[in-house]
């Protein structure tokens, strides 16, 4: 076990020089160099020339790149020009907000989809079955952008009842300890804060969910379809086992092998920045920044902001995976 | 060698028909009748396709309730289970009533461990706490011959071999000492060698214990070691009936014939061709319009037909303790005289 997780954290390295590769042939391909994207269309090459002094551009490429890796392994990726403070900085401000998010959306998407996914699966050719299968249809094809701002619209803005903006209330002065405002609530013991935090996660949560929960519903029915015909579901039958038993041991838990695949990549997917629900919902976490990060040439912010998510996408495969062992002992890597 | 015990398993008249929305139904068992008594072993024989587990299955009451029409009576113990209530099946099923299924490894659940798969029935069987459900489920390991039972208890289906893996399924069918054993191709899947360890432990288990075994098989040496009587199937009925000495003796039914006709044998001359039966069972006709093996059989005549012979062909009996469907059966010189086609002289 240990060493498969060693050997797939060494994969980690090629992964990102890659990335990183990609990520400095991309900035220095931009017209005009960054220098010129930085200053806009209109700087004149004095200004230009200075910029390139300034940060090194005028050595060569190799020395630019080393420089940038060396740099990026102690987690320096140079100043936001938006913020002026460390990309790195601004990253564990934003991320955890991300986090939350998409806990929340994964949260809706597992508790509503599985059961719904089980429930059209047991009335095979029902009414709810038709439904559900409709339903994740839409689900899938819905814009995300467009079902937020209907959420935010309908229940922010018209019905009032849910905040449709921010992560927090302006008017509540919480404490920050972790910038996980939920978890801040709670370990500081400011129940208003948490549960203001919690209600603001609540629409953005359900429109980033909503595809994660069509694709998990849809799984979910094909499995449990495919392990109720299983020679061993009969076996099961055959042994008199109470209908309960037969259930949840044997048909439930060989049906959610599948779904819980789905379940990491879809989580991989939301946490490497959920760009249009965090823009409407003008929500702080890592995929509104990197939306400001392009709007406003904060080259910095992206390239660091790239680099980490990355290793996040990576990280959460691999516990995907190590998690995917235990539920399935065939798969147990030793 | 029928018993003089009262039957455990008593089978009359029962057929299956799986009807489909917009299709014309389809009889799968047709009629088939017979019982089975304790400490007696009987074969359900026939070609894949003729019915022979579709039996098994409705006897279990293990169809699925939708799309399936089962009629005729299922005794156990004199109870007919046919549309018996489900709590009353699962009560009996596992208890009772245990089944061995072909395949092992799709049989077993490939995310528990054997233990608990074997732990399962007795808890949910028998008043035991999971120590003593442990503690027999390790007996239990050992009589079926798996090595090392309670490490193996721990393990999972992928790490067992294939005769281990149904040697662990007969442990879970006979874990709460189930009067009845129906048994579907339990040898099927595997190696000749273990093929034979299987057989061998299923006899014992009948000898020991007295359980009444239903053997499904196409496999006539299976029969030949294990089954007292025997039952031969085709496209859904019944068409010989005989004990085990007498079938391979004196085969009736042409297709009983044939089946024999084309197993290998090691005191037959070398080079000797095999003689199989013609076509496939594909090429059976419905019962109603004649017999079902005419397309295929040697001693075919027209009055096979119902369109020639006005009736469709009955089991009839045909010498003591044989039964048969048949108008133009072989012939053999030691035949009984009198055992006419129709067996009407008797």
């Amino acid at each position: 076990m240990l060493r498969f997780i060693v050997r797939r954290l060494l994969q980690l390295i090629p992964i990102l020089l890659g990335l990183s590769v990609l990520l400095f042939a991309w900035l220095r391909a931009l017209p005009g160099g960054p220098a010129q994207a930085a200053l806009g269309e209109r700087a004149t090459p004095e200004a230009i020339a200075q910029y390139n002094e300034l940060f090194g551009l005028d050595e060569p490429l190799y020395v630019q790149y080393f420089r940038f890796l060396g740099r990026a392994v102690q987690l320096d990726f140079g100043s936001s020009t938006q913020y002026g403070r460390p990309v790195s900085e601004v990253f564990l401000e934003r991320f955890p907000g991300t986090i939350e998010l998409t806990l929340f959306a994964m949260l809706f998407a597992i508790g509503v989809g599985i059961p719904l996914g089980y429930l059209a699966a047991r009335r095979y050719g029902s009414f709810l079955d038709s439904a559900s299968v409709v339903g994740s249809l839409i689900g899938v094809a819905i814009p995300v952008f467009f079902l937020a701002y209907l959420l935010r619209l309908l229940f922010a803005v018209e019905l009032g009842w849910l905040p449709g903006s921010g992560r927090q209330d302006v008017r509540i002065d919480a404490t920050r300890i972790t910038n996980f405002y939920v978890l801040d609530g709670l370990l500081t013991r400011e129940w208003d804060a948490a549960w203001d935090a919690v209600l603001h996660l609540v629409l953005p949560a359900i429109a980033l969910g909503t595809i994660p929960l069509a694709i998990i519903v849809r799984i979910t029915r094909a499995s449990v379809l495919d392990v109720v015909n299983e020679d061993y579901v009969r076996t099961a039958n055959a042994k008199g086992l109470a209908m309960a038993t037969v259930r949840r041991r044997h048909i439930i838990r060989n049906a959610l092998l599948p779904v819980s695949t789905t379940i990491g990549l879809q989580t991989g997917l939301l946490l490497s920045g959920a760009v249009l629900t965090e823009t409407v919902f003008a929500f702080g976490g890592v995929g509104s920044t990197l939306y400001d990060a392009i709007r406003f040439r904060d080259f910095a912010v992206l390239q660091g902001f790239i680099l980490m998510l990355a290793v996040v996408y990576v990280l959460v495969n691999l516990l995907v995976d190590i998690s995917y062992g235990l539920l399935d002992p065939r798969v147990r890597v030793r | 060698m029928s018993s003089l015990q009262a039957p455990v398993l008593e089978v009359e008249d029962l057929a299956v028909r799986f009807t489909r929305r917009g299709e014309q139904s389809t009889r799968a068992v047709d009629g088939v009748s017979f019982s089975v008594a304790p400490g007696e072993t009987i074969g359900l024989v026939g070609e894949s396709g003729c019915g022979k587990s579709v039996t098994s299955l409705a006897i279990m009451g293990l169809l699925p309730r939708r799309g399936v029409e089962v009629t005729g009576s299922v005794r156990f113990d004199g109870n007919d289970l046919v549309g018996a209530p489900d709590h009353v099946l699962r009560g009996l099923r596992g208890a009772d009533m245990g089944m061995v299924f072909q395949d092992p490894l799709s049989s077993l659940n490939p995310t528990v461990p054997i233990g608990t798969q074997v732990t399962e029935v007795l808890l949910e069987h028998r008043e035991m706490s999971k120590a003593e459900a442990r503690d027999e489920a390790v007996r239990l390991l050992d009589r079926v011959g798996i090595p090392d039972p309670s490490r193996r208890l721990k393990e999972y289906p992928h790490q067992l071999s294939g005769g281990m893996r149904q040697r662990a399924l007969i442990a879970m069918a006979l874990a709460c000492a189930p009067r009845l054993l129906i048994a579907d191709e339990p040898t099927t899947a595997l190696d000749v060698t273990i093929q034979a360890q299987i057989l061998e432990l299923l006899r014992e288990l009948v000898v020991d214990s007295g359980t009444a075994l239903v053997m499904i098989t196409h496999d006539l040496g299976v029969v030949a070691g294990l089954c007292d009587r025997v039952h031969v199937m085709y496209a859904g009925k019944i068409i010989e009936t005989a004990d085990r000495r007498d079938l391979f003796a004196r085969p009736r039914q042409p297709y009983t014939g044939g089946l024999l006709s084309s197993v290998p044998r090691l005191d037959s001359a070398r080079g000797a061709p095999l003689t199989p039966i013609r076509g496939s069972a594909r090429d059976a006709i419905p019962w109603s319009e004649g017999c079902a093996f005419a397309p295929r059989c040697d001693n075919a005549q027209d009055d096979c037909l119902t369109e020639v012979s006005g009736s469709t062909v009955p089991l009839v009996p045909d010498g003591p303790g044989r039964e048969l469907r048949c108008r133009h059966p072989l012939e053999h010189p030691s035949a009984p005289s009198g055992a006419t086609a129709s067996g009407a002289a008797r």
